[in-house]
Protein backbone atom coordinates (compact mmCIF):
# COMPACT_ATOMS: atom_id res chain seq x y z
CA UNK A 1 0.00 0.00 0.00
CA UNK A 2 1.29 3.34 -0.51
CA UNK A 3 2.99 4.82 2.64
CA UNK A 4 0.59 7.94 2.55
CA UNK A 5 -2.25 6.58 2.13
CA UNK A 6 -1.64 3.87 4.94
CA UNK A 7 -0.76 7.33 6.84
CA UNK A 8 -4.51 9.14 5.91
CA UNK A 9 -5.64 5.71 7.02
CA UNK A 10 -3.73 5.46 10.68
CA UNK A 11 -4.56 8.89 11.14
CA UNK A 12 -8.20 8.92 10.61
CA UNK A 13 -8.54 5.95 12.83
CA UNK A 14 -6.84 7.48 15.56
CA UNK A 15 -9.10 10.13 15.35
CA UNK A 16 -12.12 7.94 14.69
CA UNK A 17 -10.71 6.50 18.36
CA UNK A 18 -9.54 9.58 19.91
CA UNK A 19 -12.91 11.93 19.54
CA UNK A 20 -15.43 9.10 20.56
CA UNK A 21 -14.11 8.12 23.61
CA UNK A 22 -13.28 11.74 24.79
CA UNK A 23 -16.38 12.64 24.40
CA UNK A 24 -17.67 9.40 26.13
CA UNK A 25 -15.21 10.16 29.21
CA UNK A 26 -16.11 13.69 29.27
CA UNK A 27 -20.35 12.25 29.57
CA UNK A 28 -19.49 9.82 32.05
CA UNK A 29 -17.69 12.20 34.20
CA UNK A 30 -20.98 14.14 34.20
CA UNK A 31 -22.97 11.24 35.19
CA UNK A 32 -20.45 9.18 37.05
CA UNK A 33 -19.92 12.70 39.36
CA UNK A 34 -23.69 13.04 39.77
CA UNK A 35 -24.41 9.51 41.03
CA UNK A 36 -21.75 9.94 43.71
CA UNK A 37 -23.48 13.27 44.34
CA UNK A 38 -27.08 11.58 44.58
CA UNK A 39 -27.34 13.73 41.91
CA UNK A 40 -28.99 12.71 38.25
CA UNK A 41 -27.28 14.55 36.30
CA UNK A 42 -27.44 15.50 32.61
CA UNK A 43 -30.66 14.55 31.68
CA UNK A 44 -32.58 16.23 28.86
CA UNK A 45 -30.31 16.81 25.78
CA UNK A 46 -30.76 13.58 23.33
CA UNK A 47 -33.87 12.32 24.93
CA UNK A 48 -32.56 9.23 27.30
CA UNK A 49 -29.97 9.81 29.95
CA UNK A 50 -28.83 13.00 28.00
CA UNK A 51 -26.22 11.39 25.99
CA UNK A 52 -26.12 14.08 24.26
CA UNK A 53 -25.30 16.33 26.70
CA UNK A 54 -21.21 16.60 25.63
CA UNK A 55 -22.24 17.86 21.93
CA UNK A 56 -24.42 20.12 22.96
CA UNK A 57 -22.07 21.76 25.28
CA UNK A 58 -19.31 21.66 21.73
CA UNK A 59 -22.44 23.68 19.89
CA UNK A 60 -22.76 26.00 22.25
CA UNK A 61 -19.01 26.48 22.66
CA UNK A 62 -18.83 26.90 19.23
CA UNK A 63 -21.28 29.96 19.25
CA UNK A 64 -19.63 32.24 21.59
CA UNK A 65 -17.62 34.97 21.04
CA UNK A 66 -14.12 34.97 21.11
CA UNK A 67 -12.53 37.23 23.14
CA UNK A 68 -8.94 38.09 23.47
CA UNK A 69 -7.44 40.38 26.22
CA UNK A 70 -6.27 44.09 25.37
CA UNK A 71 -3.30 43.42 27.58
CA UNK A 72 -2.28 39.54 26.31
CA UNK A 73 0.48 38.58 24.86
CA UNK A 74 -1.92 38.22 21.58
CA UNK A 75 0.55 35.48 19.68
CA UNK A 76 1.61 33.40 22.20
CA UNK A 77 -2.10 33.28 23.76
CA UNK A 78 -3.61 32.26 19.91
CA UNK A 79 -1.18 29.51 20.18
CA UNK A 80 -1.54 27.97 23.16
CA UNK A 81 -4.02 25.79 22.35
CA UNK A 82 -2.66 24.79 19.46
CA UNK A 83 0.22 23.22 21.35
CA UNK A 84 -2.20 21.67 23.69
CA UNK A 85 -4.13 19.28 21.24
CA UNK A 86 -0.73 18.98 18.94
CA UNK A 87 1.11 17.35 21.97
CA UNK A 88 -1.91 15.25 23.19
CA UNK A 89 -2.52 13.74 19.68
CA UNK A 90 1.25 12.70 18.94
CA UNK A 91 0.61 10.62 21.94
CA UNK A 92 -1.53 8.17 19.90
CA UNK A 93 1.10 7.61 17.39
CA UNK A 94 2.57 4.87 19.71
CA UNK A 95 -0.09 3.10 21.23
CA UNK A 96 -0.83 0.04 20.16
CA UNK A 97 -4.70 -1.10 19.68
CA UNK A 98 -3.60 -4.96 18.39
CA UNK A 99 -0.94 -7.39 17.27
CA UNK A 100 -0.48 -5.35 14.21
CA UNK A 101 -2.29 -2.37 14.38
CA UNK A 102 -0.36 0.65 15.98
CA UNK A 103 0.51 4.06 13.53
CA UNK A 104 4.12 3.12 14.15
CA UNK A 105 6.19 0.97 16.49
CA UNK A 106 8.86 3.20 17.44
CA UNK A 107 11.67 1.86 19.07
CA UNK A 108 11.99 4.68 22.01
CA UNK A 109 8.61 4.01 22.37
CA UNK A 110 7.81 4.58 26.21
CA UNK A 111 10.68 7.87 26.14
CA UNK A 112 9.50 9.39 23.49
CA UNK A 113 5.68 9.13 25.89
CA UNK A 114 7.09 10.75 28.62
CA UNK A 115 8.84 13.59 26.18
CA UNK A 116 5.59 14.09 24.35
CA UNK A 117 3.40 14.19 27.17
CA UNK A 118 5.17 17.05 28.41
CA UNK A 119 4.88 19.32 25.16
CA UNK A 120 1.18 20.20 26.60
CA UNK A 121 2.09 21.52 30.11
CA UNK A 122 4.25 23.77 27.92
CA UNK A 123 0.71 25.08 26.27
CA UNK A 124 -0.78 25.46 29.58
CA UNK A 125 2.26 27.52 30.61
CA UNK A 126 2.12 29.41 27.62
CA UNK A 127 -1.40 29.80 27.92
CA UNK A 128 -0.77 31.20 32.09
CA UNK A 129 1.55 33.57 31.29
CA UNK A 130 -0.10 34.93 28.05
CA UNK A 131 -3.16 36.10 29.43
CA UNK A 132 -1.99 38.92 31.04
CA UNK A 133 -4.07 37.99 34.05
CA UNK A 134 -2.82 37.51 38.24
CA UNK A 135 -5.17 34.37 37.93
CA UNK A 136 -3.34 32.99 35.03
CA UNK A 137 0.08 33.84 35.54
CA UNK A 138 0.02 31.94 39.48
CA UNK A 139 -1.82 29.07 37.79
CA UNK A 140 0.55 28.82 34.96
CA UNK A 141 3.56 28.46 37.71
CA UNK A 142 1.85 25.99 39.58
CA UNK A 143 1.26 23.77 36.36
CA UNK A 144 5.04 24.51 35.74
CA UNK A 145 6.07 23.13 39.42
CA UNK A 146 4.05 20.66 39.00
CA UNK A 147 5.15 18.94 36.15
CA UNK A 148 8.52 19.49 36.93
CA UNK A 149 7.68 17.45 40.53
CA UNK A 150 5.60 14.66 38.71
CA UNK A 151 7.80 14.29 36.05
CA UNK A 152 10.33 12.58 37.76
CA UNK A 153 8.40 9.61 39.01
CA UNK A 154 6.73 9.28 36.08
CA UNK A 155 9.58 8.25 34.39
CA UNK A 156 11.32 5.94 37.28
CA UNK A 157 8.10 4.42 37.14
CA UNK A 158 8.58 3.66 33.29
CA UNK A 159 12.01 2.59 33.98
CA UNK A 160 11.50 -0.41 36.45
CA UNK A 161 9.37 -1.33 33.31
CA UNK A 162 11.60 -0.98 30.88
CA UNK A 163 13.82 -3.70 33.02
CA UNK A 164 11.19 -6.15 33.33
CA UNK A 165 10.16 -6.15 29.48
CA UNK A 166 13.98 -5.04 27.91
CA UNK A 167 12.73 -2.89 25.88
CA UNK A 168 11.17 0.95 25.39
CA UNK A 169 8.85 -0.13 22.67
CA UNK A 170 5.17 -0.19 23.72
CA UNK A 171 4.38 -3.39 21.53
CA UNK A 172 7.69 -5.51 22.81
CA UNK A 173 6.46 -4.16 26.28
CA UNK A 174 2.97 -5.73 25.97
CA UNK A 175 4.47 -8.86 24.31
CA UNK A 176 6.65 -9.25 27.03
CA UNK A 177 3.57 -9.40 29.12
CA UNK A 178 1.68 -11.73 27.38
CA UNK A 179 4.61 -14.41 27.22
CA UNK A 180 5.83 -13.68 30.50
CA UNK A 181 6.84 -16.93 32.63
CA UNK A 182 7.40 -16.58 36.14
CA UNK A 183 10.89 -17.77 37.46
CA UNK A 184 10.57 -19.91 33.69
CA UNK A 185 9.09 -22.81 35.70
CA UNK A 186 6.32 -24.66 33.55
CA UNK A 187 5.35 -27.74 35.62
CA UNK A 188 5.42 -28.80 39.21
CA UNK A 189 5.20 -32.56 40.08
CA UNK A 190 4.25 -32.91 36.45
CA UNK A 191 1.61 -30.80 36.54
CA UNK A 192 1.29 -27.87 33.90
CA UNK A 193 1.60 -24.70 35.49
CA UNK A 194 1.60 -21.96 33.02
CA UNK A 195 -1.73 -21.10 34.31
CA UNK A 196 -0.32 -19.48 37.29
CA UNK A 197 2.30 -17.05 35.25
CA UNK A 198 -0.24 -16.35 32.90
CA UNK A 199 -2.51 -15.11 35.37
CA UNK A 200 -0.26 -13.08 36.81
CA UNK A 201 1.10 -12.10 33.61
CA UNK A 202 0.51 -8.12 33.55
CA UNK A 203 3.13 -5.74 35.40
CA UNK A 204 0.31 -4.65 37.78
CA UNK A 205 1.17 -7.86 40.06
CA UNK A 206 4.70 -7.62 40.21
CA UNK A 207 5.08 -3.71 39.37
CA UNK A 208 2.65 -3.08 41.96
CA UNK A 209 4.23 0.12 43.58
CA UNK A 210 5.10 1.27 39.75
CA UNK A 211 1.73 0.94 39.08
CA UNK A 212 0.70 3.29 41.73
CA UNK A 213 3.25 5.71 41.07
CA UNK A 214 2.36 5.87 37.62
CA UNK A 215 -1.11 6.36 38.56
CA UNK A 216 -0.33 9.09 41.13
CA UNK A 217 2.03 11.01 38.77
CA UNK A 218 -0.12 10.96 36.08
CA UNK A 219 -2.80 12.40 37.99
CA UNK A 220 -1.12 15.71 38.62
CA UNK A 221 0.26 15.88 35.01
CA UNK A 222 -3.26 15.93 33.89
CA UNK A 223 -3.90 18.32 37.13
CA UNK A 224 -6.99 16.48 37.89
CA UNK A 225 -8.30 16.42 41.69
CA UNK A 226 -6.74 15.99 43.89
CA UNK A 227 -3.94 17.54 42.52
CA UNK A 228 -5.93 20.78 40.55
CA UNK A 229 -4.15 23.21 42.04
CA UNK A 230 -3.15 25.45 38.81
CA UNK A 231 -7.02 25.40 38.05
CA UNK A 232 -8.79 25.62 41.67
CA UNK A 233 -11.48 27.50 41.17
CA UNK A 234 -12.41 28.57 44.62
CA UNK A 235 -8.79 30.30 44.83
CA UNK A 236 -7.65 30.83 41.34
CA UNK A 237 -11.15 31.27 39.49
CA UNK A 238 -10.20 28.81 36.44
CA UNK A 239 -6.63 29.32 36.66
CA UNK A 240 -4.96 29.33 33.28
CA UNK A 241 -7.98 29.12 31.86
CA UNK A 242 -9.58 32.22 33.17
CA UNK A 243 -9.42 34.30 29.76
CA UNK A 244 -10.12 31.73 27.63
CA UNK A 245 -13.69 31.63 26.35
CA UNK A 246 -15.65 30.34 23.40
CA UNK A 247 -13.53 27.49 21.02
CA UNK A 248 -10.43 28.08 22.50
CA UNK A 249 -11.65 27.29 25.80
CA UNK A 250 -13.52 23.92 24.04
CA UNK A 251 -10.01 22.98 22.77
CA UNK A 252 -7.86 22.67 25.85
CA UNK A 253 -11.32 20.59 27.60
CA UNK A 254 -10.77 18.31 25.02
CA UNK A 255 -7.28 18.58 25.14
CA UNK A 256 -7.52 17.63 28.49
CA UNK A 257 -9.75 14.87 28.15
CA UNK A 258 -8.51 13.00 25.04
CA UNK A 259 -5.02 13.27 27.33
CA UNK A 260 -6.90 11.42 30.07
CA UNK A 261 -7.65 8.74 27.42
CA UNK A 262 -3.93 8.22 26.20
CA UNK A 263 -2.88 8.68 29.64
CA UNK A 264 -5.18 5.93 30.78
CA UNK A 265 -4.44 3.82 27.43
CA UNK A 266 -0.22 3.86 27.87
CA UNK A 267 -1.16 2.80 31.78
CA UNK A 268 -3.46 0.08 30.50
CA UNK A 269 -0.56 -0.74 28.00
CA UNK A 270 2.52 -0.55 30.64
CA UNK A 271 0.55 -2.39 33.74
CA UNK A 272 -1.96 -3.78 32.74
CA UNK A 273 -0.70 -6.31 29.64
CA UNK A 274 -2.65 -3.74 26.77
CA UNK A 275 -4.61 -5.40 24.00
CA UNK A 276 -3.31 -8.55 25.30
CA UNK A 277 -5.51 -10.84 27.73
CA UNK A 278 -5.04 -13.87 29.69
CA UNK A 279 -5.66 -17.17 27.76
CA UNK A 280 -6.57 -14.74 24.20
CA UNK A 281 -4.57 -16.44 21.39
CA UNK A 282 -3.36 -14.01 18.80
CA UNK A 283 -5.12 -13.97 15.95
CA UNK A 284 -8.51 -13.31 18.36
CA UNK A 285 -6.63 -10.38 19.43
CA UNK A 286 -6.25 -8.94 15.96
CA UNK A 287 -10.23 -8.59 16.35
CA UNK A 288 -10.74 -8.17 20.22
CA UNK A 289 -7.63 -6.09 20.73
CA UNK A 290 -9.00 -2.64 20.09
CA UNK A 291 -12.52 -3.31 22.82
CA UNK A 292 -9.86 -5.14 25.37
CA UNK A 293 -7.80 -2.25 25.33
CA UNK A 294 -10.84 0.30 25.86
CA UNK A 295 -12.26 -1.73 28.50
CA UNK A 296 -8.97 -1.34 30.63
CA UNK A 297 -9.20 2.21 29.17
CA UNK A 298 -12.27 3.56 31.00
CA UNK A 299 -11.58 1.00 34.23
CA UNK A 300 -8.83 3.69 34.59
CA UNK A 301 -10.66 6.68 33.62
CA UNK A 302 -13.01 5.70 36.09
CA UNK A 303 -10.83 5.46 38.83
CA UNK A 304 -9.93 8.80 37.87
CA UNK A 305 -12.90 9.83 38.17
CA UNK A 306 -13.67 8.42 41.63
CA UNK A 307 -10.69 9.74 43.07
CA UNK A 308 -11.69 13.26 41.76
CA UNK A 309 -14.52 12.63 44.27
CA UNK A 310 -12.57 10.78 47.31
CA UNK A 311 -9.89 13.01 47.79
CA UNK A 312 -10.13 17.29 48.38
CA UNK A 313 -7.11 19.22 46.81
CA UNK A 314 -3.50 19.08 48.30
CA UNK A 315 -1.85 22.12 49.33
CA UNK A 316 0.90 23.13 46.97
CA UNK A 317 4.09 21.70 49.54
CA UNK A 318 2.09 18.86 50.22
CA UNK A 319 2.25 18.11 46.47
CA UNK A 320 5.70 18.65 46.95
CA UNK A 321 6.47 16.67 49.48
CA UNK A 322 4.60 13.42 48.49
CA UNK A 323 6.71 13.80 44.79
CA UNK A 324 9.98 14.35 46.74
CA UNK A 325 10.16 12.64 49.61
CA UNK A 326 7.45 9.52 49.16
CA UNK A 327 7.47 9.14 44.93
CA UNK A 328 10.71 9.49 43.97
CA UNK A 329 12.69 7.36 46.65
CA UNK A 330 10.30 4.91 45.96
CA UNK A 331 10.70 5.02 42.22
CA UNK A 332 14.40 4.59 42.69
CA UNK A 333 14.28 1.78 45.29
CA UNK A 334 11.82 0.06 42.92
CA UNK A 335 14.27 0.10 39.81
CA UNK A 336 16.69 -1.62 42.12
CA UNK A 337 14.10 -4.51 43.09
CA UNK A 338 13.57 -4.79 39.72
CA UNK A 339 16.87 -5.20 38.73
CA UNK A 340 17.52 -7.56 41.33
CA UNK A 341 14.62 -9.55 40.48
CA UNK A 342 15.64 -9.63 36.95
CA UNK A 343 19.09 -10.87 37.36
CA UNK A 344 18.11 -13.79 40.18
CA UNK A 345 15.99 -15.06 37.73
CA UNK B 1 38.29 -9.31 25.88
CA UNK B 2 36.06 -11.51 23.92
CA UNK B 3 32.91 -10.43 26.51
CA UNK B 4 33.73 -6.89 25.63
CA UNK B 5 33.44 -7.22 22.19
CA UNK B 6 30.51 -8.58 22.28
CA UNK B 7 29.28 -6.14 24.85
CA UNK B 8 30.31 -3.54 22.20
CA UNK B 9 28.62 -5.13 19.20
CA UNK B 10 25.33 -5.61 20.90
CA UNK B 11 22.27 -3.81 19.04
CA UNK B 12 20.96 -0.77 20.59
CA UNK B 13 17.21 -2.16 20.22
CA UNK B 14 15.85 -5.49 19.09
CA UNK B 15 15.80 -6.48 15.66
CA UNK B 16 12.58 -5.69 13.83
CA UNK B 17 12.06 -6.51 10.14
CA UNK B 18 10.78 -3.29 7.93
CA UNK B 19 7.94 -4.17 6.06
CA UNK B 20 8.45 -3.97 1.81
CA UNK B 21 7.04 -2.08 -0.58
CA UNK B 22 7.22 -2.72 -4.32
CA UNK B 23 8.35 1.04 -4.62
CA UNK B 24 11.75 1.96 -4.05
CA UNK B 25 10.67 5.57 -2.84
CA UNK B 26 7.92 4.55 -1.37
CA UNK B 27 10.25 2.23 0.85
CA UNK B 28 12.69 4.20 1.62
CA UNK B 29 10.63 6.95 2.27
CA UNK B 30 9.26 4.26 5.02
CA UNK B 31 12.38 3.24 6.38
CA UNK B 32 14.13 6.59 6.91
CA UNK B 33 11.37 8.84 7.44
CA UNK B 34 8.49 6.85 8.00
CA UNK B 35 8.43 7.29 12.22
CA UNK B 36 9.29 11.60 12.03
CA UNK B 37 7.11 12.27 9.14
CA UNK B 38 4.29 9.87 10.98
CA UNK B 39 4.96 11.80 14.41
CA UNK B 40 5.03 15.53 12.28
CA UNK B 41 1.50 14.28 10.61
CA UNK B 42 -0.22 13.63 14.05
CA UNK B 43 1.06 16.97 15.23
CA UNK B 44 -0.24 18.44 12.05
CA UNK B 45 -3.71 16.99 12.51
CA UNK B 46 -4.05 18.28 16.00
CA UNK B 47 -2.96 22.02 14.88
CA UNK B 48 -5.27 21.12 11.94
CA UNK B 49 -8.52 20.28 14.57
CA UNK B 50 -8.15 23.48 16.58
CA UNK B 51 -7.73 25.93 13.32
CA UNK B 52 -10.64 23.83 11.54
CA UNK B 53 -12.93 24.21 14.80
CA UNK B 54 -11.70 28.13 14.70
CA UNK B 55 -12.67 28.45 11.01
CA UNK B 56 -16.00 26.82 11.77
CA UNK B 57 -16.49 28.58 14.64
CA UNK B 58 -15.84 32.01 12.94
CA UNK B 59 -18.61 31.84 10.88
CA UNK B 60 -21.18 31.07 13.41
CA UNK B 61 -20.06 33.43 16.45
CA UNK B 62 -20.99 36.81 17.05
CA UNK B 63 -18.38 39.28 17.14
CA UNK B 64 -18.80 42.77 18.70
CA UNK B 65 -15.37 44.07 20.68
CA UNK B 66 -15.88 46.78 23.02
CA UNK B 67 -13.86 48.02 25.76
CA UNK B 68 -15.07 46.08 28.48
CA UNK B 69 -15.30 43.01 27.32
CA UNK B 70 -11.50 42.97 26.69
CA UNK B 71 -10.29 44.14 30.18
CA UNK B 72 -8.78 41.23 32.15
CA UNK B 73 -11.19 39.42 34.92
CA UNK B 74 -10.19 40.55 38.17
CA UNK B 75 -13.37 39.80 40.60
CA UNK B 76 -15.46 42.06 38.85
CA UNK B 77 -14.32 45.45 39.21
CA UNK B 78 -11.29 47.09 37.16
CA UNK B 79 -7.93 44.98 37.37
CA UNK B 80 -5.78 46.91 39.40
CA UNK B 81 -1.58 47.05 38.32
CA UNK B 82 -0.78 44.74 35.40
CA UNK B 83 -0.93 41.12 34.66
CA UNK B 84 2.39 40.21 34.88
CA UNK B 85 2.95 41.42 38.77
CA UNK B 86 6.08 40.25 40.42
CA UNK B 87 5.43 36.33 42.08
CA UNK B 88 7.52 34.96 44.26
CA UNK B 89 8.41 31.93 43.37
CA UNK B 90 9.44 29.44 46.06
CA UNK B 91 10.19 26.19 44.45
CA UNK B 92 12.84 27.41 42.20
CA UNK B 93 15.22 24.96 44.24
CA UNK B 94 13.23 21.92 43.53
CA UNK B 95 13.47 23.07 39.32
CA UNK B 96 17.16 22.48 39.71
CA UNK B 97 17.19 19.39 41.83
CA UNK B 98 14.53 18.06 38.73
CA UNK B 99 17.13 19.07 36.20
CA UNK B 100 19.98 17.34 38.24
CA UNK B 101 17.44 14.14 38.22
CA UNK B 102 16.44 14.02 34.96
CA UNK B 103 19.30 14.08 33.18
CA UNK B 104 20.45 11.03 35.55
CA UNK B 105 17.23 9.48 34.89
CA UNK B 106 18.10 9.46 31.26
CA UNK B 107 21.37 7.15 31.97
CA UNK B 108 19.22 4.67 34.05
CA UNK B 109 17.10 3.73 30.32
CA UNK B 110 20.09 2.20 28.30
CA UNK B 111 21.06 0.64 30.91
CA UNK B 112 17.35 -0.09 32.15
CA UNK B 113 16.78 -2.11 28.54
CA UNK B 114 20.05 -4.34 28.30
CA UNK B 115 19.52 -5.70 31.66
CA UNK B 116 17.93 -8.96 30.67
CA UNK B 117 20.71 -9.26 27.69
CA UNK B 118 23.76 -9.70 30.70
CA UNK B 119 21.40 -11.44 33.21
CA UNK B 120 20.41 -14.80 31.40
CA UNK B 121 23.15 -18.13 30.79
CA UNK B 122 24.69 -16.82 27.90
CA UNK B 123 26.66 -14.21 29.06
CA UNK B 124 26.82 -13.70 33.40
CA UNK B 125 27.86 -10.57 34.30
CA UNK B 126 24.50 -9.56 35.65
CA UNK B 127 25.80 -9.23 38.98
CA UNK B 128 28.56 -6.41 38.35
CA UNK B 129 26.08 -4.67 35.73
CA UNK B 130 23.74 -4.28 38.90
CA UNK B 131 25.82 -3.29 41.16
CA UNK B 132 27.18 -0.16 38.93
CA UNK B 133 23.95 0.45 39.21
CA UNK B 134 22.96 0.19 42.34
CA UNK B 135 26.10 2.33 43.19
CA UNK B 136 24.66 4.80 41.03
CA UNK B 137 21.28 5.09 42.42
CA UNK B 138 22.52 5.00 46.32
CA UNK B 139 24.27 8.22 45.27
CA UNK B 140 21.24 9.57 43.58
CA UNK B 141 19.40 8.53 46.99
CA UNK B 142 22.07 9.56 48.61
CA UNK B 143 21.23 13.60 47.24
CA UNK B 144 17.85 13.51 47.78
CA UNK B 145 18.44 12.60 51.71
CA UNK B 146 21.10 15.51 51.51
CA UNK B 147 18.67 17.98 49.87
CA UNK B 148 15.61 16.79 52.35
CA UNK B 149 18.27 17.25 55.66
CA UNK B 150 19.79 20.72 54.20
CA UNK B 151 16.16 21.87 54.40
CA UNK B 152 15.55 23.25 50.77
CA UNK B 153 12.85 20.80 50.35
CA UNK B 154 10.85 23.15 53.20
CA UNK B 155 7.94 25.06 52.01
CA UNK B 156 8.63 28.11 54.78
Amino acid sequence: MNFWLELLIKVGLALAIMLPVALVVIFGELKISAHMQSRVGPYFAGGRWGWAQPLADGLKFMQKEDLVPADADDRVYKLAPYIVLMGTLALYVVIPIGPDAVARDLDLGVFYVLAVSSLSTLGVLMAGWSSANKYSLIGGLRAAAQLIAYELPLVLAVIAVAVQAGSLSLNDIVNAQASFHLFGVESILGRDVTWISSLISPFMILQIVGLVIFLVASLAELSRIPFDMPIAESELTMGYLTEYSGLRFTMFFLGEYAGLVSMAAIAATLFMGGYSFPGVSEDVLNFLGPVILLSKVMFIAFVFIWLRWTFPRLREDQLQTIAWKWLIPAGLINIVATAIFKVAF
Amino acid sequence: MRDLLYLYSLRTGPHRPTRCYSEGFDRVLDQYFGDYITVLVFMAVGALIVGGGLLVSSLLRPNKPNKTKSEVYECGINPVGGGWSQTHIRYYIFALLFLIFDVEAIFIFPWAINVERFSGREFGMGGFILVEMIIFIAILILGLVYAIRKGVLRWD
